[in-house]
């Protein structure tokens, strides 16, 4: 059977290796040709509980989940138990089992698609040291026409660390898994030919947005532990030294959002990560980096709320605190990435705009760009030339805060002599003297306004797509779906424009109007409960008169049919 | 201030910045800031070299009253900010200041982990036993008995904080106690706090004339520690904890490694990284 994708899950107990087995199986498909995702889902167990692979395998790159899934492969049948909402099956998908396992530990659930059986569990007992999940990935090479060549290449370079008698054992595993599977039916999904020359990636978002972090200049980390932010971290961790820079893990995310504020009125460029309850911890130091003018970017990887809400899973639930958690006036920046490819490119553009306004940004990932690894085309490489604006030479009086026409004003770096001033976040005059005069207080609040939102933002404030009079409007993980949907549209000759906004905060009313122009009806499209992006457009922007809102909160993300549905459904009504 | 003025041989004076300071007439905090001026011409550190960072209270207004660089953040976090500073810029002295609410009480976790952290930072507490800011409540280091705290009009009724104790268990690598009244022994021992690697504690007691007028007997009170510093924790340990809270001097001098991560680039162009995620 031949298709141009093909999702597949892989469900396990926690520690029976479904994610090294879709990841190699991602690496794998990816060096024979193909495209696709792998994202995670996993209970809040530490080890055991139940972990899926998700993956989906694409002729060409997405990054939407499908509609519903084609294969699983439940290594313990019981896992599957609870993943049942978050995979849809068709009375045609397969899911393969293994029955003997499943008596041992938890049976198959019903499910409403065909079952097969293999034993892994029995097959990996007939190789010394061997492994049921490596029995798995042998048996889906075999079902997906990936050639054990591309197998054996990232087998060897993910287990090389573990030793020739681990490797050798999960080769011969993978060996037996694909004679195994020699009665299973085939899926194949054809890679594009011709597609020679093209610099391909696999990257997960949290190690995108590290690596546009450090592209943008970032040289200090300062941060606390917290799923589904970790591995952005550890990432930086062992990166940041390879180019004089440091991670410092904080007794806190006090500490955090402080110490990158520190190192940063020291002249270098400084970041933290984290997810919803770091934040709402840091948004009183956010207010100080706003008051003081000093860069500092802050990525909010999101995860189910309020409180400690579901750790592991994904929702855009936190854009009202970024939007608007900091007391008093503080105008500050709120972006968020529209693809795990573009994690490079939103937190590296973050780092420019914090360093040339001197002010907090905020950049909004979630769960399931983070943690999903991705194969995508090498992310381009864009090289910001505005760095900050630090006073060459000191001509008489130095005044801080001095109110120029953009509002940003020259910021001495501790070492310059004759710069030297006290950072506040108490109100303050021009010189940076703590002031309670109303004249100061309006003026400096003047000033943090206009430098941002004068600044001149480009094309980069959204992703504008397509020219229809209906539109989508999105942002975050959403757009993935959304853009998957309006492809499918266009296949059937339907137009729709799809704004995704990657510049959330400050609004930018010029470009919106614009962006809508001809558009009479505007569906809105995202991942929160109280649909708070929907409050937010409607609170700052003149939208058409018909407006419908999609919202659902997390963590089942959105499938591509169900926006088709609404905007054909909708569209159906107003023919009627 | 211009560069080009300044004398070879810096004073004290050219330490002070001329904003004059909100504090009351009296208060203690004024011999701190001279003693602290003192510390800086004494070791000819170049005011645009320096950074002085604090929180929230009135001796966390420090910074803006000096002619170095300067950070006045939010309350309880001076330690975090000057971690930051002094761990990406290991070229600047760093100096935190503040008081014992922002550095014991809201400040308290970063207090312990600084300590064990062991950056080369001073970290000045101006400790008089009260919130002077908000008007008169009780501290982390008040008396359990002291009735006119207006939140805790019966006393607090809890174990004072023990700041030198608690900062010796946790890893700091210099432990002193001053009076603010002293200004030239203080400013002596600031120094020596400077000049120590990792993480050095100075407290000051530093009356409050507003709201603890009965402190100003503090400088008949306190008296020089009568043993030379020790370097032994326990030892340390032993006179700290029978200590009645007046002697002053260098009380303990460590030898924990200091933090600083080495700041060096090992790979030539950033287009490595690329390396890691390629097919």
């Amino acid at each position: 059977m031949y298709r141009d994708s093909l999702s597949i899950a892989l469900t396990g107990s926690g520690g029976s290796g479904v994610m090294t087995t879709g990841s190699l199986l991602l690496e794998a498909a990816a060096k024979a040709g193909l495209y696709g995702f792998m994202s995670r889902s996993a209970g809040p167990q530490i080890r055991g509980g139940e972990a899926a692979a998700v993956i989906r395998l694409a002729s060409e790159p997405t990054e939407s989940a499908d509609d519903s899934f084609d294969l699983v492969l439940a290594i313990d049948p019981g896992s599957m138990t609870r993943f049942l909402a978050e995979i849809p099956l068709r009375p045609d998908s397969l899911v393969i089992s293994d029955a003997e396992a499943g008596r041992r530990g938890g049976d198959l659930p019903d499910v409403p698609a065909q079952v097969l059986d293999l034993p892994m569990q029995k097959l990996a007992k007939t190789v010394k040291g061997g492994r049921p999940n490596m029995i798995a990935l042998g048996a889906l090479a075999k079902m997906l026409g990936v050639p054990g060549d591309s197998i054996y290449s990232v087998l060897e370079k993910t287990l090389k660390s573990k030793g020739p008698d681990v490797l050798e054992a999960s080769w011969a595993c993978v060996q037996a898994g694909l004679i195994a599977a020699e009665e299973l039916p085939v899926f194949v999904v054809p890679a594009l030919t011709g597609e020679t020359g093209i610099e391909r990636w696999s990257i997960t978002g949290n190690e995108a947005a590290g690596l546009g972090a450090i592209r943008g200049g970032i040289r200090f980390v300062a941060a606390y532990p917290i799923t589904p932010a970790t591995e952005l971290l550890e990432w930086l961790a062992t990166s940041l030294p390879k180019v004089g820079g440091v991670l410092v893990q904080a007794e806190d995310e006090l500490a955090s959002i402080n110490q990158i504020i520190g190192a940063s009125f020291g002249g270098t460029p400084a970041l933290t990560a984290t997810s919803g309850p770091g934040l709402a911890l840091m948004t009183e130091s956010m207010g100080l980096a706003v008051c003081a003018e000093v860069p500092a970017v802050i990525i909010d990887v999101m995860r189910c709320g309020p409180s400690t809400g579901i750790a592991t899973k994904s929702e855009q639930s936190d854009l009202n605190i970024a939007l608007n958690g900091l007391h008093g006036d503080a105008p500050h920046l709120v972006l968020a990435p529209t693809s795990v490819t573009d994690c490079v490119f939103t937190t590296q553009w973050a780092v420019h705009l914090a360093e040339a306004m001197q002010t907090a940004v905020i950049v909004l990932s979630d769960q399931s760009l983070g943690q999903t690894q991705a194969i995508v085309k090498r992310p381009a490489a864009f090289s910001f030339s505005s760095r900050r604006l630090v006073p060459e030479r000191f001509d008489g009086l130095y005044q801080r805060y001095a109110v120029g026409g953009s509002g940003v004003s020259p910021m001495a770096i501790p070492g310059q002599a004759g710069g030297q001033y006290t950072a506040d976040g108490l109100e303050h005059n021009q010189a940076g003297t703590p002031s309670s005069l109303p004249e100061d207080h309006y003026t400096q609040l003047e000033k943090r306004q206009r430098k941002i939102n004068e600044f001149d933002y480009g094309q980069h404030w959204a992703d504008l797509e397509g020219t229809g009079s209906t539109a989508v409007v999105t942002w975050g993980s959403a757009t993935g779906p959304v853009r998957e949907a309006l492809s499918r549209l266009r296949r059937q000759g339907k137009d729709i424009r799809l704004i995704s906004l990657r510049l959330l905060a400050p609004d930018r009313p010029q470009e919106m109007a614009r962006a809508l122009t001809g558009v009479n009806r505007l569906l809105v499209v995202e991942q929160s409960h109280s649909r708070q992006f929907h409050r937010y457009l409607r609170s700052v922007y003149d939208l058409p008169a018909d407006v419908r809102v999609f919202n659902r909160p997390g963590p089942l993300s959105f499938r591509p049919m169900e926006i088709v549905q609404q905007l054909t459904d909708w569209a159906e009504e107003v023919t009627a | 201030m211009n560069h080009d003025t300044l004398p070879v041989q810096l004073q004290p004076k050219e330490y002070k910045s001329a904003i004059k300071p909100v504090w009351c007439p009296g208060c203690g905090d004024f011999g701190v800031l001279g003693s602290l001026t003192k510390a800086l011409a004494g070791l000819q550190i170049r005011p645009e070299n320096a950074a002085i960072i604090s929180g929230i209270g009135c001796s966390s207004r420090m910074p803006t009253y000096l002619s170095t660089y300067g950070f006045h953040g939010v309350h309880g976090r001076a330690l975090a900010l000057a971690t930051g500073l002094k761990t990406a810029r290991p070229d600047l002295t760093v100096i935190a200041t503040g008081g014992d609410g922002d550095g014991f009480s809201i400040g308290g976790n970063h207090f312990l982990h600084t300590c064990r952290r062991n950056p080369d930072l001073t970290y000045i507490v101006m400790d008089n036993q009260v919130y002077g800011m908000t008007k008169g409540q009780a501290s982390p280091t008040t008396d359990p008995n002291w009735q006119k705290g207006k939140l805790t009009p019966a006393g607090t009724g809890i174990n004072p904080f023990q700041p030198l104790v608690i900062a010796l268990a946790s890893g700091a690598n210099f432990i002193a106690r001053c009076s603010s009244s002293d200004s030239n022994g203080t400013a002596k021992i600031l120094m020596e706090a400077i000049r120590h690697p990792g993480f050095s504690l100075v407290q000051i007691l530093s009356p409050c004339v507003t709201f603890r007028p009965e402190q100003s007997e503090w400088k008949h009170m306190l008296e020089p520690s009568p043993k030379e510093p020790t370097s032994d924790p326990a030892e340390a340990a032993r006179r700290l904890l029978k200590d009645h809270g007046l002697y002053t001097g260098i009380l303990y001098l460590g030898n924990r490694p200091v933090y600083q991560p080495k700041l060096e680039s090992t790979i030539d162009n950033i287009e490595d990284f690329d390396e890691e995620f390629r097919l």
